[in-house]
């Protein structure tokens, strides 16, 4: 293995970085000056995005692209030892997809702080803010380079509490409030499946660790790995390890215990992307504040589950159903959320519907992909990348809006192209580039999915992902043109102005990024299993996803370009249709009542009761039967030393006696 | 008269047999006597007897030494030195409260 260069050698500068601001900034200037810990926050996380790009290149130069991407592991150490064969270390895994997700972490994350430094501007709890998205980038950092599934889950759980933390920020909110301990609660209980396979992973892996380390081992060295541990990624990802776990050939239920495991762990990954049906937190999770929704519920956090579901993928290979399953799952939300999408009023929400939806799309190019196929592999790569930057410009530009004319509802705007020419231009470009419009960054990358998905048979898959490409259109367009066309609803609307430079200048980043970011050739940088020749634009597929795309463009501009007069006749004409679809399918109300009406009812209650009497009854027994010993035994002191004297002499004759008894 | 002691000398088990009344009698005047001086003197008994048994055992035992017989000197000496403090302490409580009737003195349980 060459020498490796100064930014790979110091690889854990790119998550130390967020962390020292971290605690530099909630420690010592937050308390003295609010503008300090902005400026010292969104600087320490420009320095991280240079870091990763150095890194990046560094690693590029090592590995040209077209070549062979080992994973390598330049810095790691030991954390846990719990015995000789069974440790732990945090480290920084460098492979291409580790890569990719840094350098998009960083830059969005760096944007996104310094449009913040505009946004929160005045804002009560602004160096708290900052703190909050310094820990948030930190957590996410390290989950990106987890060299093992335990640090991934230590900082799983980081970035859900930071996600907690921010969503409710503006915690005098009731709503803001619950949003966020619903986000916490749903992802949490998520977690809880991903727990249970990370632990069954674990038992079989470290089991058979002993035996299987061996015929690993050897070729290590050369991919950077010095000691190989039973939670690795290196090892858990092995086909000998797969092979193995597979021929053990334990059923729960009928279904193989790989499946079982990559299905648990994949619970986790639907939780954290927010999959049908656990998306209910992400559309509540706009309560906090836009620059959040921008960095973690639409750029970066939320695709965590996409990435943990790529780092394991040769494992959900393996498993064959498990990916199926990831698969059909994401083709349904992507379906499901672009159909709610059309019905919602609040800008946010329609970004955060249209996030699930592209979402979908990332896990179902992933569910479509083998080893021997793994062209949605590199599909879903290069779609979260695209995505990361239209979408969080969406939503900067959307908080420019909001930041405008002080209202989320779409109704409430309108005819701010004019106003805010800077703000209108950069959302035209985010909403061109996610409708796929050619040649800009989303075209690219959804033409890669849908490529992906026809020729591994998956007919159903590419028929949906299809009409998701026409539906997203649809939706986007329509908050475009109540947003930005049209007249003035609102006195809001017509005295906005555009939003200041230190705002702007993000979105103006974030544009040219959404415009060109398709042009990388994503599939000469990441790919996984049997090298891909490289191809072109695929027409088959081009031409009918540019087609629908321009449909739905088409009839958005029919429907909601004249005040949306037609929009609300055709809403009347699909009456109960169009309620439920509004009332998000009635997810929501099916939750609260499985959990207020059955789980409250039927189980807590009962479990409540047995607490209450029976737990806390002999708790309360043992401290009763205590009392009352005492108060009895009390009465023997008289303050009569004879007395005492007799029990004294009374008790030593007595132990004599069990002596004497005992010996003789 | 003297061949009959000489014949019937008394053995261990009848010196050990007249500590133990002695013992038990101290006792018992420790658990019942009313009056302090009383104790007192009923603990003499008590430490008398256990060093008789010293001597006992320094006789029957090991006749040539004399570590009990030095034992015994030394519990007598202490016991000296207890009754001192002891009848100190009487004197003072009495002096408080005018009585040394130990069924009176409960400030133990106060």
């Amino acid at each position: 293995m060459e020498q490796l260069g100064f930014a790979l050698q110091h690889a854990w500068v790119v998550p130390a970085l967020p962390l020292a601001s971290f605690a530099i900034v909630g420690l010592f200037i937050r308390p003295v000056s609010n503008k300090a810990a902005g400026v010292v926050g969104t600087a320490a996380i420009f320095a991280s995005a240079f870091f990763a790009y150095w890194l990046a290149w560094e690693y590029y130069t090592l590995y040209p692209a077209g070549g062979e991407h080992p994973a390598i592991i330049p810095w790691a150490f030991e954390w846990l030892r719990y015995q000789a064969g069974l440790t732990v270390n945090v480290g920084v895994l460098v492979d291409p997809i580790s890569v990719l997700l840094m350098v998009v972490v960083t830059t969005v994350s760096a944007l996104v702080h310094l449009y913040s430094i505009g946004y929160m501007h005045g804002d009560y709890g602004y160096g708290r803010f900052f703190t909050y998205m310094n820990l948030f980038t930190f957590s996410m950092l390290g989950l990106v380079v987890a060299p093992n599934i335990l640090q991934m889950y230590v900082c799983w759980e980081l970035v859900g509490v930071s996600s907690f933390l921010l969503i409710g920020f503006y915690y005098q909110k009731p709503s803001a409030v619950s949003a966020s301990k619903k986000a916490f609660i749903v992802t949490r209980f998520a977690d809880l499946g991903f727990m249970i396979g990370v632990l069954i992973l674990g038992y079989f892996g470290y089991n058979s660790f002993g035996e299987l380390a061996a015929s690993i081992t050897p070729g290590m060295a050369e991919h950077g790995v010095s000691n190989l541990q039973p939670f690795d990624f290196h090892y858990l990802n092995h086909p000998v390890f797969l092979e193995h776990f597979k021929g053990l050939n334990i059923e729960v239920c009928g279904v193989g215990l790989l499946t079982v495991s990559m299905l648990l762990v994949f619970c986790g990954a639907a939780g954290k992307s927010a999959m049908f049906p656990l998306h209910i937190w992400l559309p509540d999770a706009m309560e906090g504040p836009t620059p959040v929704s921008a960095l973690i519920h639409a750029a970066t956090m939320v695709v965590a589950g996409v990435y943990l579901v790529a780092r394991l993928f040769p494992a959900f290979a393996a498993s064959g159903d498990a990916l199926l399953v990831v698969g059909y799952v994401g083709c349904f939300t992507s379906l499901f959320a672009a159909l709610i999408g059309i019905t919602q009023d609040d800008i946010k929400r329609v970004l955060a519907f249209s996030t699930l939806s592209q979402l979908g799309y990332m896990m179902l190019a992933l569910g479509v992909a083998t080893m021997e196929h793994p062209l949605g592999y590199t599909a879903s790569m290069f779609h979260l990348f695209t995505h990361a930057f239209f979408k969080a410009l969406l939503f900067l530009a959307a908080g420019a809006v909001i930041h405008a004319v002080h209202s989320n509802e779409i109704w409430e705007m309108g005819g701010l192209a004019k106003k805010m020419p800077i703000t209108h231009l950069c959302f035209l470009a985010a909403t061109l580039a996610i409708c796929g419009v050619p040649p800009l960054a989303g075209f690219f990358s959804k033409d890669e999915i849908l490529a992906a998905a026809l020729p591994t048979h998956h007919t159903i898959i590419f028929g949906i992902s299809l009409l998701v490409a026409a539906l997203t259109p649809f939706y986007m367009f329509r908050i475009y043109f109540i947003t930005f066309w049209g007249r003035h609803r609102t006195h809001h609307a017509e005295h906005a102005h555009e939003a200041p430079a230190v705002m702007w200048i993000p979105l103006a980043i974030l544009g040219v990024l959404s415009v060109i970011g398709g042009l990388v050739p994503m599939a000469s940088y990441v790919s996984i299993g049997e090298h891909m020749a490289h191809h072109g634009i695929n027409l088959a597929v081009a031409i009918p996803a540019t087609l629908a795309g321009l449909l739905g463009i088409g009839l958005s501009w029919f429907f909601y370009s004249n005040d949306a007069v037609r929009a609300a006749r055709a809403a009347e004409a699909f009456g109960v249709v169009y309620r439920t679809i509004k009332r998000k399918f009635y997810v929501d109300e099916v939750y609260l009542f499985v959990t207020h009406n059955i789980i409250f009812g039927y189980v807590a209650r009962p479990i409540a009761w047995f607490d209450r009497r029976v737990v806390d009854g002999g708790v309360n027994l043992s401290g009763w039967s205590t009392r009352m010993t005492g108060w009895v035994l009390s009465h023997l002191q008289t303050g009569q030393v004879q007395g005492y004297g007799i029990w004294y002499t009374a008790g030593a004759l007595f132990v004599l006696l069990i002596l004497w008894a005992a010996l003789v | 008269m003297m061949n009959f002691l000489a014949a019937h000398a008394p053995g261990p088990t009848h010196w050990l047999f007249l500590t133990t009344i002695l013992f038990s009698i101290g006792l018992c005047g420790l658990l019942t006597r009313r009056n302090a001086v009383g104790i007192l003197m009923a603990v003499e008994l008590m430490l008398n007897s256990a060093a008789m048994n010293f001597v006992v055992f320094n006789r029957f035992c090991v006749p040539a030494g004399v570590d009990g017989q030095v034992m015994a000197i030394f519990v007598i000496a202490v016991a000296a030195a207890e009754v001192v403090v002891g009848m100190a302490i009487f004197v003072a409580i009495f002096r408080y409260c005018s009585t040394i009737d130990v069924s009176k003195m409960n400030l133990m349980k106060k």
